[in-house]
Order: C-alpha cells, then sequence, then structure tokens
C-alpha cells in the first residue's frame, strides 16, 4: 500500500523515517521524496498488514498520514492501446500485454499526475 | 500468375484464401514464398495511427436567401472556404478558437458520431449571394457530402524520437521526457499498408482500402512521399466511417490530431508478392531523432528496427530507456482482421490501381532566409578562471563587452561572467577571481542553429548572450544585437 507522509517544520529536521523502520521493523520502499527546508512530502510502500502500525508510528512523531486510495483511473471505452503513457510513468504502471492492449496496474499509481496530460484520448484520469 | 480479377472471381464464387500479414509470416517461413503464393490470394494489413494531414470536404447545402461563405467555423473551428459558396475543407489540426483541447479532428469525429455541430459563415455580399451571414446546426446527415480526403496518410515507416535536452518536450510524438528519458515511435512496422508492397505494385491510384470503417480509394502518393518513407493520399465517405476507426486526439502542446484506421487487401500475384507480404519488423529500420535540437535536420541518436522499438525497451548509451509506440498495433490488427472478414463474404472485391504512385521521390525543405548563428556571431573574449575581476572588467570596458566566456585547456567552456555579476561583486566590494563569480550553468549555441532558435533561448532563458561551442570549444559570441539584425534582414 502506499501512504503518503507529510512533514512540517519540526518532523522534518528529525530522523523520523529512520526512526520508524528501526522501531516497526517494516520495510518501506521510498517511491517520491521531496523535501524541503520548512516541509517535505515522502511516499513510502509498506505491506498492507503494517500499514496502520507504520501509520501509528508517524503520527506519534508527529507526521501527517494518509492512504492512497485514489489512484489513476483508464476509461477502457477511450483507451485505443496507442501506447503513449507507456513510458511516461515513473513507476511503470501501464504494461503492454502479449496481445498487444495496454493494461493499467493501478495499485502501483504515486499520483504523480504525468500520464493524464500525455494520454492522446483524455483516457486516464485521477479522481479525487 | 494470378490477376486481380482471377482473385475477385475467386472472391466471387466463395474459395479464396484471405490471410492477416501477420498470419503470411508465418505461412512463408513454413512454405517458402513460392508454395505461399500459390496458397494464399489475398493478404491484409492495417494500421491506426496518428494521421495529422486530415480532413474533410464538406458542402452545407444553399440557404434562403443564399450566401457566398467567406470564412466559416463547424464549434468555432475555422475551415477553408476559398472554394465556391457553401464548400468548405475543415483540416483536423485545427483548433476550435473558443473550446479548449479540441480541434477540426473531434468535429470530424463528433459529426461521424451523430453529434450537431455549430456552423457559423461570414458572407461576401453580391447580387447573386445576398445574406451576410448564417449561424446555424448541423449534423452529418444535413450535409450534401462530406468527404475525407488525407492529403498524406499511412506512412510506410516513420523516425522515432527521443530528447537529449534539459527540458520535458511536448510534440506531434507525443510527451519526450528530458535527458533520452523515453523513445516514442509511430507505425505498425511488418503489419502496415505500405511495407507490404514496397514497390508499389498493388497500391497505388484508384486502390479501394479500408478508411475508416468504410471503402476508400487512393487518390496517388501523399504530400512528402519520399520512399520507403512513403504515403497515400485518400479519400472515403464519412457519412460512411465509425468512430471506432476515426477517433480525435490532442497532444498537450502540439494541438489535436486525428487517429485514422487503415487498411489494404494485398493480391498476392506472384511469388514476388508473397516475398514482399513476409515482411519482418528486424527489416523496417528507423533512426531515432533527438528533439532536444530545435531544427529540421535534427541529430540521429541511433538507428532501431521496429521489432527493437516493438519491444518496449531500448538501449541509448549502455542505458536501458523505454520506448512507447504512438500507433495502435490492436487496433491495426483489428483491421486486418476484419478486412480478412470483408474479402471473405465478398464485401470487399479487390482493384487493380489504375496508376502507379512513385518509387522515387525526394522531399524538399521550405527555405526561408534566416541565417545561422556561425555567419553573424562575434568574436569572444575569452578568459581563464583565475583571471582577476579587475581584469576581467578592464577586458570588458576596452573591448566594450558585456560576456566573457570563461574556459579551461582547449578552449572548453567552464562558465561566463558578465557585466552585471562584475557590478554586483564590485558594489559589495569584494574582489577575487572570475572562477568565484561565473555562472557555471551556459546556455549555449552552435554554429548550425538558426538565429530565429537563439532567439527563443534567450527569450525563454532572459538572457542576452550565448558562447557558440563546437565539438567543446568556444568559438565565438553571439549577443542579442547580432540576433536582432539577422531577424530584420530575414524579414525584408
Ligand atoms: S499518475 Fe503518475 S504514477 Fe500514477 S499512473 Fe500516472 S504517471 Fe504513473
Ligand atoms: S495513452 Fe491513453 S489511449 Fe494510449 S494506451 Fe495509454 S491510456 Fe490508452
Amino acid at each position: 500500500m502506499m501512504i503518503q507522509l507529510r512533514f512540517d517544520v519540526k518532523s522534518i529536521r528529525k530522523p523520523t523515517l529512520a526512526r520508524t523502520i528501526i522501531e516497526t521493523g517494516v520495510l518501506l520502499n521510498i517511491i517520491k521524496a521531496g523535501v524541503e527546508a520548512r516541509r517535505g512530502e515522502i511516499i513510502i510502500e509498506v505491506d498492507d498488514k503494517r500499514a496502520e502500525e507504520v501509520m501509528r508510528k508517524f503520527r506519534e512523531y508527529g507526521v501527517d498520514t494518509s492512504k492512497i486510495e485514489r489512484v489513476v483511473e483508464k476509461d477502457d471505452e477511450l483507451c485505443v492501446h496507442c501506447g503513449a503513457c507507456l513510458s511516461v510513468c515513473p513507476v511503470e504502471v501501464f504494461t503492454m500485454s502479449e496481445e498487444r492492449k495496454v493494461a493499467a496496474e493501478p495499485k502501483k499509481c504515486t499520483r504523480c499526475g504525468v500520464c493524464i496530460d500525455v494520454c492522446p484520448f483524455s483516457a486516464l484520469s485521477l479522481p479525487g | 500468375m494470378k490477376t486481380v480479377d482471377d482473385i475477385n472471381r475467386k472472391i466471387e464464387r466463395g474459395d479464396v484464401n484471405v490471410v492477416t500479414a501477420i498470419e503470411m509470416k508465418e505461412i512463408i517461413s513454413e512454405l517458402g514464398t513460392d508454395k505461399a503464393s500459390e496458397e494464399v490470394d489475398v493478404v491484409t494489413t492495417g494500421t491506426f495511427g496518428a494521421m495529422c494531414s486530415s480532413g474533410a470536404f464538406l458542402n452545407f447545402g444553399h440557404a434562403d436567401p443564399p450566401i457566398k461563405m467567406k470564412r466559416v467555423w463547424l464549434n468555432d473551428v475555422e475551415a477553408y472556404t476559398g472554394i465556391a459558396a457553401v464548400d468548405a475543407y475543415l483540416g483536423a489540426t485545427q483548433l476550435s478558437e473558443s473550446i479548449s483541447n479540441y480541434g477540426g479532428a473531434h468535429v470530424l469525429e463528433d459529426l461521424i458520431r451523430g453529434k450537431e455541430i455549430q456552423l457559423k459563415a461570414d458572407g461576401y455580399v453580391t447580387d447573386c449571394y445576398p445574406r451576410k451571414e448564417i449561424a446555424t446546426e448541423i449534423g452529418l446527415e444535413d450535409l450534401n457530402q462530406a468527404t475525407m480526403v488525407n492529403p498524406r496518410n499511412s506512412y510506410q515507416r516513420y523516425n522515432a524520437a527521443a530528447n537529449s535536452s534539459g527540458r520535458a518536450l511536448h510534440t506531434y510524438m507525443s510527451a519526450l521526457l528530458p535527458n533520452l528519458g523515453n523513445v516514442t515511435y509511430a507505425g505498425v512496422g511488418s503489419l502496415s499498408p505500405l511495407n507490404n508492397d514496397p514497390e508499389y505494385r498493388t497500391i497505388g491510384i484508384g486502390t479501394r482500402i479500408f478508411l475508416g470503417g468504410a471503402k476508400g480509394y487512393v487518390m496517388g502518393e501523399g504530400t512528402q512521399h519520399s520512399p520507403p518513407f512513403g504515403t497515400l493520399m485518400v479519400k472515403g465517405d464519412l457519412k460512411e466511417m465509425s468512430t471506432e476507426w476515426i477517433r480525435a486526439a490532442f497532444f498537450p502542446g502540439y494541438g489535436s490530431t486525428l487517429f485514422v484506421g487503415i487498411g489494404a487487401a494485398i493480391p498476392i500475384l506472384d511469388a514476388e508478392m508473397a516475398k514482399a507480404t513476409g515482411i519482418r519488423d528486424e527489416e523496417i529500420v528507423v533512426n531515432i531523432i533527438d528533439f532536444g535540437v530545435q531544427r529540421r535536420d535534427k541529430p540521429v541518436v541511433r538507428k532501431a528496427n521496429y521489432a527493437e522499438l516493438k519491444s518496449g525497451k531500448i538501449e541509448i548509451n549502455g542505458e536501458e530507456v523505454r520506448v512507447s509506440p504512438l500507433s495502435s498495433y490492436y487496433n491495426a490488427k483489428k483491421i486486418a482482421e476484419e478486412l480478412v472478414g470483408m474479402v471473405k463474404t465478398g464485401e470487399f472485391l479487390l482493384s487493380a490501381p489504375v496508376g502507379k504512385i512513385p518509387q522515387k521521390a525526394v522531399t524538399k525543405s521550405l527555405r526561408h532566409g534566416v541565417k545561422e548563428v556561425k555567419s553573424v556571431m562575434c568574436n569572444a573574449i575569452i578568459i581563464s578562471g583565475d583571471t582577476s575581476i579587475q581584469e576581467a572588467s578592464r577586458l570588458m570596458v576596452e573591448n566594450n563587452a558585456t560576456h566573457l566566456p570563461v574556459t579551461g585547456e582547449g578552449d572548453v567552456l567552464l562558465g561566463i561572467v558578465t557585466s552585471w555579476d562584475i557590478a554586483k561583486v564590485v558594489a559589495n566590494g569584494e574582489n577575487g577571481d572570475v572562477s568565484k563569480i561565473m555562472t557555471k550553468k551556459v546556455v549555449t549555441s552552435m554554429p548550425g542553429e538558426t538565429v530565429d532558435i537563439v532567439a527563443k533561448k534567450m527569450e525563454q532563458y532572459g538572457i542576452s548572450a550565448l558562447p557558440v561551442i563546437d565539438s567543446k570549444r568556444v568559438i565565438g559570441l553571439i549577443t542579442s544585437e547580432e540576433v536582432s539584425k539577422a531577424l530584420m534582414e530575414a524579414r525584408k
């Protein structure tokens, strides 16, 4: 599962990420990280079963957490399987099948938004 | 040896053997070309991709009192009217003046979908055409004729695209990520019509084709036809087309375009034709062009064949880069399969071309008077990194220069110092070497670049001079002064 972490001016200065990993023993996969002097936003991927525990820990350290549930949606009525989206998604949500149809695996999506404007048929959207 | 007539008789008798180009490759590797040419009568092909050079002639019929349309808009997309009173040509890439992400292609798709379109026209008043303007709604069935005529469709093959520059580009080849981050290509390789008949023996003037779901015809070679980058000019009746095979698209930063589905049924007249339809993706080679260089003649990153491109990953400078097709192979295959059915049932008879399209042609470019950097650049006053700020300011005054490129060994560019940089340090009472104050990320130009591109760079980065680099060496400087002079001359 993907979790979005928002750090404020206090939590960004502490080794919160490392502490959480050590204390929970959960392996985190960092999908995207943007850290500035006064705030930060990191998207991590964790095992679904441990997500609640990890989020609780982060909240203890003053980090705002939210699950990323609304991910990219592909409208199969509009999609013509042109594949323009294939090479632009940073986490390879889109794949080409054997019969050369384009499929999306939205679970991986980090909501970066890059693909939305790339689809020439407006078949992709990020709801919510 | 078979003739097109022989094959049509077989179609009528219901004992024709039709296969897709995909199946034909397998049949040939199994039976060989001689045997395959005896077995197979027709090979179907297909393609489905962006074809910008598309549009339709529309005849609106006469109103009462009648109007001679001087300018006409459909959903605020302007169509060309210099053809009699109520005829217009609507081009796919013309953009709507009021609806965003909408263009001529979308009007065509909406017409086929059965939607009503807003028609607005200004009249040129004459004694026979007294009306000044008209505004109404029309649908496809209201039009006398809606004839799709596409000047350049069905590219045999097309160069792929990448981008070595530092920023993402939005092009007709879709989004190109910076630093060669991805590759895009168009066309469906060995399934596409012209690749299966590279000598244009069976596809020529008058050949019946599948066009947007309807029966269409080849009018001749398309514009910019340049074998093996062959193209076709085609026509068909919009009223018989389907939105399954005609789809409007929008490439952000480029504009609207039309995805067109085209298929050809190729008669296997002899072993030669069988051999031609056996073509494989590996044999169809194109260049991957660097769109990061904003010139007509863009440098080649590397060559690649369609098998490599279709694999989805390609190696560039030792790194694996992801590849996006822009044409839909899935839909192209569906067209080829649909054509198999249409030929088998006798719905689609073959036609021999009444004239040939040229096997040789070159595409010329538009001449224009814009000069290249090398013919207008000035001498650069080059300094080394350990030049003192004092010395640099003296050189500026002496040479009446505002920009000094800083170079290292072999005149390789390290940075640039401007009079503004100097003014700042002097104001702060600092001193030292120029290496301390120079700008290290320098926007540069090349000797072969045209000055209009330099002007664009100047505007984009808010700068007034660029060092000119030739194989890493600084060979000159181009400033806004030379650029504006050259652009003024070009305009004259
Ligand atoms: S929004 Fe970003 S991560 Fe999600 S599918 Fe699109 S490109 Fe991939
Ligand atoms: S870019 Fe759009 S139309 Fe093309 S394959 Fe992706 S989702 Fe489908």
